[in-house]
């Protein structure tokens, strides 16, 4: 089983290095740009945010949101437009069957490389962020596997549409309906704890609500007491879409 | 009785590669394949036809490994495919009908980075892809992408690359279809000089020019089931005869004639085909006495075979 997710995830890592300088570019563009619309041109008007028990800048509280954001954007893109480019219109899914490679290894190796652009994109970014003095050291190095965790979870709910959809436009409904409402209202632009308790209930129920807690936790040095909940729930998270996303491939596969 | 015999003494004398024991497929109420049972023998090239939805795909898709069975069995050197497929996709090599080359790898890359689906370790699988591209006349070509290749080329990449684990059996779908004649001739050269080499082969094809040139032994199938099988000289000999007569403008008097004659033949609308053994004095006669404007007195074919046993109508 091992040495064949290490072959499908080195032919992605293969292609990925031939063209690294364009992969390059938005996680390291996009968090500046954020930064500059968001944490400049806002954080003027907003000042300081609430957070625990004191207050911290509103760069400083949209930082690990953007981590976090980058994290689930990276998988999720990965595991469906790409994935989806490479089994329906590339049949490099058909090509790899015909090798002792099996579905399970050709699917797990899929997410596991969805899961390492998520690192890589974290990885540049930190690097950002560090500049700007936005994380706290050591405990920011746990980033690194936390976006492994993070992409594992989103690129396997990723898979799983993949399985699913019929044609490749189809993407565009857990884009709208799923991605976007996260990207706005996972206590990522602005804190949970104004909303009313129905839309706190709501936020508590997506994944992306639970990375924020924990890049935010990373980011400032502090684990906050809802830490081992929030990292349960995106291994529950994986632990339900992972065999999800496996079964949906395998019927869609073999024919 | 005798059908029974020759497959029983074909067994002891061959070491059978491919072995299906009444393997069926159904999709949903389509039964795709319907009880069919084959064996390949080390070393032959075994040909599969049909015309379109005849199940051809499905029954080598089964063979290695990519559609489960619905029922029967299936062993493939002496394995059991829906236990040991890892096993046996390891010692096979499969040209699938679509082109399925990486296009975001170079022609090079393609070969080596399927050599290591193989856990072949990377200086071997260099020199094996530097061999094959230069028996394929490709090597000019390592560094191009599958995009900028014309079909032709892109076939033998493919074959190439199936070639890239030193495969036991060669499975191939629909090797040429699309190819020009030129590209097609190429693909058969290589494939040819396989065989020599005694490499097994199990290919599908609707050219029967193709099944005549390869194979040794093909099985004629349609809608699922196996309508015959043998050596395609045989096949000829035994439905159609040795030469076929086309008559394009036929009278009633040449019918009655083909009637009280017992001639066998097949009225295909605007055309007779009277099929026969080498009677020069028969179709002399014909030809003089019913033809005045001329017919065609030929070699009878496999096509003629497939046509007589599939029917003529589309397939669509």
């Amino acid at each position: 089983m091992s040495t064949g997710i290490l072959r499908v995830w080195q032919r992605n890592l293969d292609v990925y290095r031939q063209n690294w300088k364009i992969s390059f570019m938005p996680p390291l563009l996009e968090p500046l740009l954020y930064l500059a619309a968001f944490g400049i041109g806002l954080s003027g008007l907003i000042g300081e945010v609430a957070y625990g028990d004191g207050k911290i800048s509103y760069l400083a509280f949209i930082a690990p949101a953007l981590l976090a954001i980058n994290i689930m954007n990276n998988a999720f893109f990965e595991n469906t437009y790409s994935s989806f480019v490479r089994m329906y219109y590339q049949k490099t899914f058909d090509a790899m069957m015909a090798t002792p490679l099996s579905v399970e290894e050709i699917i797990t190796g899929e997410i596991v490389w969805g899961a390492t652009k998520s690192v890589i994109a974290t990885a540049i970014m930190m690097v950002i962020l560090t500049f700007f003095d936005l994380i706290h050291y050591p405990t920011g190095l746990l980033l690194i596997p936390l976006a492994f965790c993070g992409g594992f979870a989103f690129g396997s709910v990723g898979m799983y549409f993949t399985g699913i959809v019929s044609h490749i436009e189809l993407f565009n409904l857990p884009f709208f309906l799923f991605i976007t409402p996260m990207f706005l209202f996972s206590g990522t632009f602005f804190p949970l704890e104004g909303m009313p308790p129905w839309a706190q209930a709501l936020a508590t129920a997506l994944p992306l609500t639970h990375l924020v807690d924990l890049t935010r936790g990373l980011c400032y040095g502090s684990f906050a007491k809802s830490f081992p909940l929030a990292l349960g729930y995106l291994l529950l998270f994986s632990m339900v879409f992972y065999p999800l996303a496996l079964t949906r491939m395998r019927r869609r596969l073999i024919k | 009785m005798i059908e029974t015999e020759k497959c029983v003494r074909v067994h002891v004398m061959l070491e059978s590669i491919v072995e299906a024991l009444q393997i069926r497929k159904t999709y949903g109420r389509l039964v795709a394949v319907d009880d069919i049972s084959f064996t390949i023998a080390k070393g032959e090239c075994f040909g599969i036809l049909g015309p379109n939805g005849a199940g051809k795909t499905t029954t080598i898709r089964m063979t290695y490994g990519f559609s489960p069975l619905t029922a029967g069995s299936l062993q493939v050197f002496g394995l059991d495919v829906t236990r040991h497929a890892k096993a046996i996709k390891a010692r096979i090599g499969v040209c699938q009908q679509d082109n399925t080359l990486d296009p975001d790898l170079t022609i090079f890359q393609n070969m080596t980075v399927f050599a290591r689906y193989f856990d072949i370790p990377k200086a071997l699988a260099v020199s094996k892809a530097n061999e094959l591209l230069s028996f394929m006349s490709l090597d000019n070509r390592s560094h191009s992408r599958a995009l900028e290749l014309s079909g032709g080329m892109v076939r033998r990449i493919v074959l190439a690359r199936a070639l890239i684990n030193k495969p036991e059996l060669l499975i191939l779908d629909e090797p040429t279809t699309g190819l020009d004649p030129q590209s097609r001739h190429q693909v058969w050269e290589r494939l040819d000089n396989l065989r020599r080499q005694g490499m097994s082969i199990l290919l599908t094809t609707h050219y029967m020019e193709e099944a005549s040139r390869l194979c040794d032994r093909i099985i004629i199938m349609d809608q699922g089931r196996i309508l015959v099988q043998g050596k395609p000289s045989e096949l000829i000999r035994e439905h159609i005869g040795k030469d076929v007569l086309e008559v394009s403008s036929h009278t009633a008097d040449l019918r009655t004639y083909i009637r009280l004659q017992k001639l066998a033949f097949e009225d295909v609308g605007d055309r007779l085909l009277i099929y026969g053994n080498q009677d020069d004095h028969l179709y002399r006669y014909i030809s003089n006495r019913f033809c005045p404007e001329g017919c065609v007195m030929r070699t009878a074919t496999l096509e003629d075979v497939f046509l007589k046993l599939t029917g003529r109508g589309l397939r669509e």
